[in-house]
């Protein structure tokens, strides 16, 4: 058995890239000793800003040795082919073996592979790993660069340590061979260092101050940005995305905490944050309180001389662009958001939709109409000023600097103008719900305006034909969709949502956003089924019912009982509806209970379904259960005389329906 | 007649004046052989735009070169009244084709001869890939950081003009302002050290004494960002783009591409102009932008075109495409 070490030296890695680079390398290395017929154990792979690194433990000395077999000519084939079949196995003639085949004798080449040394099937490995390496970008550098096929790496490649145990392992990529020399930490360990054994690897990169564990210099970083807010009394903002990102861009990682004028935190705390993290990597910190205090902590790769010194380069560097964030925030105040707002009549919404302004006065009209109708509970004039203010930051200097901010800056520029506060939520708040886990409008101005921006959106792209397909959706009119459903199931609000083509795309959403929630698709499909349904409280307070009615004991039996019905109209090719065959004969006592039950309960669940009462509908069509049950088992429907045959179908028809008064059940599975 | 008395070079302090830093760099990229080149004569965005990376980052031959190149950027005006943005600026650029093994170290060597040190100053090569869709070159690199300010552009060159660079070329792009700053430790541009007088006082010339940047730009920033934002005449600029345009056809018609190219970098700066005095709309600009792109592409491919039978010849077995 031994140990494994590649270690691919470079110029800095992107951080975004570590990750990849390391599923990268397991798989490519796997994928070589598996084709040796060498199944590597428990692989450490770490990375670096400078160096990918890979560790093998307990790989057998050799490969199997392998037996093979080749079919070759039959007995007395031209000697050509028997020399060519020679050739292309590599034996000698006289090394043939004849077996027979199906009768036919037939020569055999039989090649015995020896088992190969693990070094030699490493030193094979290797140039095929580098070479085959897929990086998300990648370059080519320097005089080999003058030909067009030269090495690619993500940055220039300059050294390979490939060390089987303490011996290396030869080989050469792109003109580096591969040795045991390495280099440490750029500042701190300038000179070249020397790797005598595989087991000795970490510990002598820790001694050029090189953390080649990615996990533990993000742990390093997460515990020691900790430790320097609690130290300064405050509480690190965690962010998970900052550790790993700051742990790929250190290979000894010092986090450092600054301060910077307090007087910058008049700009509001998002803008700080997305501006210490967005541009320069820094965590910020929380009063103990709350609130943003005047703090950052940055992650240097140096064990500093003077560790004041790169904090307070670093604080410049924020006071600067806090400056900037500023002086935005100051820039965009002096403009009141109406004035803005003015401006996206230069902005295509859509070449066929036209500018962002007209966008915003459909979208104004239709809040209005939303509250007018008293489908929204909010005032009209409210819902028309804010959906006329809610476009207005895009072209405010801050969200053009940081477009995460839109919706947010509109409103914090709202509430300092003055404007009512329903107003600046409305404003605030108008892109929500964006993602799944996001939270649902409730305040009633802002869900006029939110629906109405939604529902403008999918009803323009849909009437210009830009549907989504597949898994295309530039305009993201499913994340639409889906905002609207929310908005209306959450809020109950009571509306048409939409007709056609447009209601079967709700109907698909509304079954995936759904099934999260455990409601099944089909009882979904069934109460859709029906037709005309565009109000989604009502529908879903329907499928609500009759998934609770489907999961009682009355309500299996019932579908059952449907079926069997639905099967026997449908093989007899019973279409009619509503059929009311005379009956001229004296009903059996199970026919005529069912004639009794029906003529209950038909109209029962009708009012309640009317009134809403999906509860009650249930109810009434459980009554129906016993009644068709006993039916079935008491009255044959296929009776030679012609008349009864008829009557009965018609009454399985009129119990057909009755049920789908409710909802169609045979679209329910099951 | 006495003997003129001998000129002994003083020695630089880079950390004490704008002028000594960039002397330093220049001592510093001479003596690893580079040549000093001067300015291109001509108002550009970048120092990228100077023929000296452009058009030599094309073809198999071996180019090391280092210059100052005055940048114009006419919406990054402020009226002087910003410490940290300019209209006019410059910057540093190295270009050593194809890119050494030991660039990253030459660069480092570099920051320690203007007198960064990198055990007390935080160095990072944080990922930043360089495209110019104008010139139809792309690159990847690094933006260089200082204790968190990015203070230089560094990119290998993997394409230009639409051609792939063989071989490759490493650019470098000093932020001269910046650096200057924080060797200095100034917060404002304006009061930057730009020359301070020599130590023996009898060697300096007349009274002048110390200088800043601000005593030499600050009224040029106030005139400058105020003709770029409120003064320039659009319909001169609008006609003086169409005549660039024109010309750069006309001169690829006469088979001279670097002239061609002149004008290509002529109507990229009007385009920045017009944009400054805001009368290109959203969706004009795209327009604009493309007709500068064809200009400067076609600029390069005609010069690359036009010297790749020599490169050829001095290079069997390379080939431009």
């Amino acid at each position: 058995m031994a140990d494994f070490l590649l270690e691919l030296l470079c110029e800095e890695i992107p951080a975004r890239m570590q990750a990849g680079a390391r599923a990268e390398l397991e798989r490519l290395f796997r994928r070589a000793l598996e084709a040796a017929g060498v199944v590597p154990g428990d692989l450490a792979v770490w990375s670096t800003p400078r160096r990918l690194a890979l560790i093998a433990r307990a790989l057998p000395l050799a490969t199997e040795a392998v037996r093979e077999e080749a079919k070759g000519p039959p007995e007395g084939a031209p000697d050509a082919a028997i020399e060519g079949f020679c050739r292309k196995q590599g034996v000698a003639r006289d090394a043939l073996e004849l077996r027979e085949v199906k009768g036919r004798k037939t020569w055999f080449a039989v090649i015995d592979r020896p088992g190969l040394p693990i070094a030699a099937v490493l030193a094979e490995a290797i140039p095929a790993i580098i070479r085959d390496f897929s990086w998300p970008k990648s370059m080519r550098w320097g005089a080999a660069s003058l030909k067009p096929d030269s090495l690619r790496w993500v940055r220039p490649l300059s050294g390979i340590v490939a060390l089987l145990d303490d011996e290396v392992v030869p080989c050469e990529v792109g003109g580096i061979v591969a040795g045991r020399t390495t280099l440490g930490h750029r500042f701190h360990a300038p000179g070249p260092i020397t790797i005598a054994r595989v087991g000795d690897y970490p510990a002598a990169l820790r001694a050029a101050h090189v953390i080649v564990d990615h996990e533990e210099r993000q742990s390093l970083i997460r515990e020691g940005a900790r430790a320097a807010a609690a130290a300064a009394g405050l509480t690190l903002v965690e962010d998970e995305g900052l550790v790993v990102e700051n742990a790929g861009l250190t290979e000894w990682p010092v986090p450092l905490l600054g301060r910077f004028d307090p007087a910058f935190l008049e700009v509001p705390g998002e803008v700080i944050q997305l501006t210490a993290r967005v541009n320069q990597k820094y965590f910020v910190c929380e009063r103990p309180e709350g609130g943003l205090a005047d703090a950052f902590v940055c992650v240097a790769n140096i064990a500093a001389r003077d560790p004041a010194v790169v904090v307070d380069g670093n604080r410049k560097v924020l006071a600067a662009r806090l400056s900037d964030a500023r002086f935005f925030w100051e820039q965009d105040q002096k403009t009141p958001l109406a004035e803005h707002a003015r401006k996206l009549s230069r902005i295509t919404f859509h070449e066929k939709l036209g500018t962002l302004a007209d966008k915003v006065e459909r979208v104004a009209k239709l809040a209005r109409w939303l509250c007018e109708e008293g489908i929204v509970k909010a005032d009209p004039d409210l819902a028309e000023q804010a959906a006329r203010l809610a476009k207005a930051d895009l072209v405010t200097e801050m969200v053009g600097e940081f477009p995460e901010l839109q919706g947010l800056m509109g409103g914090y520029y709202a509430a300092k103008e003055g404007l009512p506060a329903e107003v600046a939520a409305a404003i605030r708040d108008h892109y929500k719900p964006v993602g799944q886990g996001d939270e649902v409008p409730t305040a009633a101005v802002t869900v006029a305006v939110s629906l109405a921006d939604k529902l403008d959106t999918l009803k323009s792209f849909f009437a210009i034909d830009e549907k989504p397909t597949g898994s295309k959706d530039p305009f993201a009119l499913r994340r639409a969709a889906l905002g609207i459903i929310r908005l209306i199931t959450e809020n109950g609000l009571r509306m048409s949502v939409a007709e056609g083509e447009l209601l079967d795309f709700f109907a698909d959403r509304l079954k995936v956003q759904q099934r999260e929630a455990g409601v099944r698709h089909d009882l979904i499909d069934a109460v859709f089924a029906l037709g005309g349904e565009d109000d989604l409280v009502r529908l879903l307070a329907r499928v609500h019912a009759l998934q609770d009615f489907i999961a009682t004991e009355d309500g299996a039996n019932l579908l059952a009982g449907y079926k069997r019905a639905a099967n026997i109209l449908k093989k007899e090719g019973f279409e009619a509806e509503g059929a009311e065959a005379a009956v001229a004969y004296t009903p059996e006592p199970a026919e005529q209970a069912l004639i009794d039950a029906l003529a209950v309960a038909t109209p029962r669940a009708e009012a309640a379904v009317a009134a809403e009462r999906f509860t009650e509908a249930m109810a009434a069509l459980a009554t129906l259960r016993a009644p068709i049950d006993r039916f079935f088992d008491e009255v044959t429907v296929n009776d030679p005389d012609a008349s009864k045959r008829a009557a009965r179908l018609a009454l399985l028809a009129r119990f057909r329906d009755a049920v789908h008064r409710v909802a169609d059940f045979s679209r329910i599975e099951g | 007649m006495t003997a003129l008395p001998a000129f002994a070079p003083p020695a630089r302090d880079p950390a004490r004046s704008f002028q000594d830093m960039i002397l330093t760099l220049h001592d510093f990229w001479s003596a690893k052989g580079c040549l000093i080149l001067q300015p291109y004569d001509m108002r550009m965005g970048a120092g990228t735009f100077h023929t000296a990376t452009t058009l030599r980052a094309l073809g198999p031959e071996a180019w090391n070169a280092a210059f100052v190149q005055p940048c114009r950027r006419p919406t990054d005006g402020r009226y002087g009244e910003n410490p940290n943005r300019l209209q006019h600026y410059y910057q540093y650029q190295v270009i050593l084709k194809p890119s050494p093994p030991d660039i990253q170290d030459l660069y480092l060597q570099s920051l320690a001869a203007i007198g960064i040190d990198p055990l007390a100053h935080d160095i990072r090569f944080v990922e930043d890939d360089w495209e110019s869709p104008t010139l139809g070159a792309w690159g990847l690199g690094w933006e260089v950081w200082c204790d968190g300010m990015e203070v230089t552009q560094f990119t290998y060159f993997q394409q230009m003009g639409g051609f792939d660079c063989k071989p490759v070329s490493g650019e470098l792009t000093y932020g001269l302002e910046r650096l200057a700053m924080y060797l200095q430790g100034v917060d404002n541009v304006y009061d930057l050290v730009f020359s301070s007088p020599p130590a023996s006082s009898g060697e300096a010339v007349g009274q002048q004494g110390l200088v800043t940047y601000g005593d030499v730009f600050l009224e040029n920033e106030r005139q400058m960002s105020k003709w770029n934002f409120e003064v320039a005449g659009t319909e001169g600029l609008f006609k003086a783009f169409a005549m660039a345009e024109t010309e750069c056809r006309n001169a690829l018609a006469a088979g001279v591409p670097i002239a061609a190219y002149e004008q290509a970098v002529e109507a990229s700066h009007i385009f920045n102009l017009l944009q400054a005095r805001g009368v290109i709309s959203v969706q004009e600009r795209a327009s604009y932008m493309g007709r500068v792109r064809d200009l400067a592409r076609a600029s390069c491919e005609a010069y690359a075109s036009m010297m790749a039978p020599q490169w050829q010849a001095r290079h069997p077995g390379w080939s431009l495409v």
